[in-house]
């Protein structure tokens, strides 16, 4: 009987399922992040990573300086259109899986910088799965952010479908 | 930059010379790099590990500071100054706030200035801990990071005491500040330098007699005091080549003239000498605070709190409604926790009585109708703070150097030109003559010492 | 030299030079023809007495809509306009932008020997917006001057590599002229808004 590959797939069995769940169990707890840190953001990102508000503890405390070897991207600060194309560059080098946080009012929205410089928000280039806002956010809430993307991986890797990213209402085009 | 290859004579000890061939290479340091910072992109001509020629590319991080500030009114301005230098934001919001003050010709109360410079000096803490810090992890003493960063979270605790957020704090206002220094900051205060203190001594221990740390910053991203004069730096750049050029001891503002401290002075220009010039300033800066911590005048009470009943405010809004004034006379209101230190009692200390220029306190401001028309003529669309026409140029000594601010006005409710005169944008300008010579592995420690803030070299 | 001093100084030594002079506030401001800009700024530096080593800035400044805002009014649809209050008086005013150009460079000058500062100020035309270059005399006017062009158009003549420094090489336009909109965007990738 020729069972195939996707018939496996549509019949999870237990050993499957247990062995997606310690994958995502592993994947959450040992983020590789790249830190793509421009502006004041910044500042707040390396209080997180510091001993006070320790990201450490979480699996996360340990930046990748390349998007090879990466998983998560954090894009911490305003991104302005001169930057852009650097940023979509380096999301594009980061192999999959790979998540993408905003970090920032900034790079959720753009933020109070509402003119012809600034990129209005970073999901107009590229997926984004969490959202964190705040001018800077303050760490707690960082951290919170990234409990939230660590409970997507997992769910994600149990459920084995990447949930897609929010659409994006396209009130503004043009 | 041409790549044309130039043969080297390799004339050992033997009688055979090779003729090595070498071709420059142009190496992108690239805009995604974690030593640069973010945003900083320099082109580099290496010949082996040597630069030949470099080329600083900037404007990663613009974000119109000058053009947002021509669409929102006076005040409105100040939070984009808390983005510019975001180490030292409390720097900038003084700067600004100092400018239009010149602009309209009006001055704050003196306990004002006193809270103002206290502020201003542990922000510059912050900022220095922040570049020494950074310098210092790049060069691999991680564990000198992470304890500058620790004596940064007290402090930032201390500035969240005062203004109620740690990083962008809008601060002060035109006119005065947002609210007073509350009653039991004195020993917190002290207690946070006791604490920085101790991380300083920790990180000297650590850093200042490190065979590693020495060889790798000494001697190297050496300028001239001459050199850095006609670049136009100024700060602890320029005080580590020789010249002593502070804003602060030269042309003093807001409370500096009474107050003693040094300036450190270094004499070779190197990094090591910045280094140097840094941990000294964070010194003088703690010892500013305390002196204008025993030398603050008292504020004026205007309610005498013994009699002046505390009201809830609510109830003072109810009253104020029906008419019945006599009975909030001489209360002072029971506000929410965002408003204190800014009630009527404590108004008079911080913000100049001027009426066209500030805010009035929450208890006129309900209360009674003088002050609910101030607050309409500033607060309403079509009104606000309205300066006469005329330019101004106010400098403040930054973390960096000389930030000044030049103010045009034409008369209407928002500024007309606001110009930020950004101290790390001379240096940076200069940052090709430092590096060109010295070897890749320079970069890092000479652009570190930089202190490149890029809110403040894009805005 | 206290303000007067410096203006007396340099106007007693370029008479033709200098179109108005004042001290409003205390800062010590000249304005200058164009065509006398580098000889008055090497003055500046090389005489001892004035000792003006530092070139502290260099910026621009756009004329065009000066006093000419519009008084906001709460419900323009209702024709109700709000009277503009007036301004804080002034018991001595200042002259006015100078001239009737559209832009004016601004170069603000520092003497660390003599502690003492000056503002110069240039008008320039909007047909013909070019000023002579200082690079010869303060390298750091080379990234400031690039600024200035990149942000108001105005060329430098003279300047060793003049192109744009914030904006990237496609933008078109000088953002901070008057009669650029704020929000107006020309992005490299990703939609306009």
């Amino acid at each position: 009987m020729n069972v195939g590959a996707s018939d496996m797939q549509r019949q999870p069995s237990f050993l499957t399922s247990r062995l997606n769940e310690a994958i995502g169990w592993a994947r959450k707890f040992s983020i590789f992040q790249y830190p793509f840190v421009t502006a004041c953001c910044g500042m707040e990102y390396m209080a997180t990573a510091c001993s006070h508000y320790d990201v450490d503890r979480f699996g996360a405390g340990f930046p990748r300086f390349s998007p090879r070897q990466a998983d998560v991207l954090f894009v911490v600060g305003t991104i302005s259109h001169k930057m852009a194309p650097v940023l979509e560059r380096i999301h594009d080098q980061m192999a999959e899986p790979k998540w993408v946080v905003a970090f920032g009012v900034c790079t959720c929205t753009g933020g109070f910088y509402d003119n012809y410089a600034t990129v209005m928000g970073i999901d107009t280039i590229m997926p984004v799965d969490v959202y964190i806002p705040g001018c800077p956010p303050r760490p707690e809430m960082v951290l919170d952010g990234l409990i939230k993307l660590q409970q997507k991986i997992q769910d994600q890797h149990t459920s084995g479908v990447r949930p897609a990213p929010e659409a994006r209402p396209k009130i503004m085009e043009g | 930059m041409d790549t044309t290859p130039n043969p080297t004579a390799s004339a050992a000890a033997g009688a055979e010379i090779n003729e090595l061939e070498t071709r420059d290479m142009l190496l992108n340091i690239g805009p995604a790099h974690p030593a640069m910072h973010g945003i900083i992109r320099i082109v580099a001509k290496l010949d082996g590990e040597e630069i030949k020629d470099a080329e600083v590319e900037i404007g990663y991080l613009h974000r119109a500071f000058e053009k947002m500030a021509e669409t929102v009114d006076y005040n409105g301005v100040i939070p984009y100054t808390d983005r510019l230098n975001y180490v030292s934001p409390l720097i900038n919001n003084m700067g600004y706030c100092m400018a239009v003050e010149k602009l309209l010709g009006i001055s704050v109360p003196e306990r004002c200035h006193y809270v103002r410079v206290i502020l201003s000096e542990i922000s510059r803490i912050t900022d220095h801990l922040t570049c020494v810090g950074a310098t210092a992890m790049e060069l691999g003493a991680f564990t000198v990071f992470l304890y500058m960063i620790k004596a940064r979270e007290f402090l930032w605790d201390l500035v969240e005491k005062v203004t109620g957020a740690r990083l962008t704090v809008t601060y002060c206002r035109v006119g005065g500040v947002k609210a007073d220094l509350p009653d039991d900051f004195v020993q917190p205060c002290l207690e946070a330098f006791k604490e920085t203190r101790k991380v300083l001594a920790e990180s000297r221990q650590l850093l200042e007699r490190n065979r590693i740390f020495v060889d790798r910053v000494e001697g190297t991203g050496v300028i001239s005091a001459d050199d850095a004069i006609a670049y136009g730096i100024t700060g602890p750049f320029l005080r580590a080549t020789g010249a002593d050029y502070d804003v602060r001891k030269d042309c003093p503002y807001a409370v500096y003239d009474r107050l003693s401290f040094e300036i450190p002075v270094g004499s070779r220009g190197d990094n090591m000498d910045r280094f140097l010039v840094r941990m000294e300033e964070m010194e003088q800066s703690m010892l500013i605070v305390e002196q204008a911590l025993r030398e603050i005048p008292p504020g004026p009470i205007l309610v005498d709190v013994e009699t002046g009943r505390p009201i809830p405010a609510a109830e003072m809004v109810d009253l104020a409604k029906v008419g019945n004034i006599a009975a909030i006379q001489g209360g002072c209101a029971v506000a929410c926790p965002t408003l204190e230190g800014s009630g009527r009692d404590k108004h008079l200390s911080i913000a100049t009585g001027e009426k066209r220029v500030v805010l009035p306190p929450k208890e006129d401001g309900y209360g009674n109708i003088e002050g609910l028309m101030q607050q309409f003529k500033l607060v309403m669309m079509g009104h606000g703070i309205r300066p006469p026409k005329g330019e101004v140029y106010f400098p403040v000594e930054g973390a960096n150097g000389e930030l000044g601010f030049y103010v045009v006005s034409d008369g209407s409710e928002s500024a007309y030109r606001v110009r930020v005169r950004p101290p790390c944008f001379a240096i940076m300008s200069a940052l090709p003559q430092m590096i060109v010579g010295g070897m890749m592995a320079d970069v890092v420690p000479t652009f570190g010492s930089v202190n490149m803030i890029g809110g403040e070299l894009d805005r | 030299m206290n303000p007067s001093e410096l203006i007396e100084a340099i106007q007693g030594r370029f008479p033709d030079a200098v179109t108005q002079s004042h001290a409003w506030r205390g800062d010590a401001t000249l304005v200058l023809r164009s065509e006398f800009l580098v000889e008055v700024a090497r003055y500046l530096k090389e005489a001892p007495a004035l000792g003006m080593n530092f070139l502290m800035d260099l910026t621009a400044v756009d004329y065009s809509t000066f006093g000419k805002k519009p008084a906001l009014g709460f419900f323009s649809s209702s024709g109700v306009g709000v009277r503009s209050p007036a301004q804080i008086p002034d018991p001595d005013p200042w002259p006015g932008p100078p001239g009737r150009s559209r832009f004016a460079v601004v170069y603000h000058f520092f003497s660390t020997a003599h502690k003492h500062r000056l503002r110069l100020v240039v008008p320039v035309e909007e047909s013909e917006a070019s000023v002579d270059s200082l690079t010869d005399l303060w390298p750091g006017a080379n990234w400031l001057e690039r600024e200035a062009w990149d942000m108001f158009g105005i060329e430098f003549r003279g300047h060793p590599d003049l192109k744009r420094i914030l904006m990237y090489e496609g933008f078109e336009g000088h953002p901070l002229r008057k009669d650029y909109p704020v929000n107006k965007r020309q992005p490299l990738i990703g939609p306009v808004n």
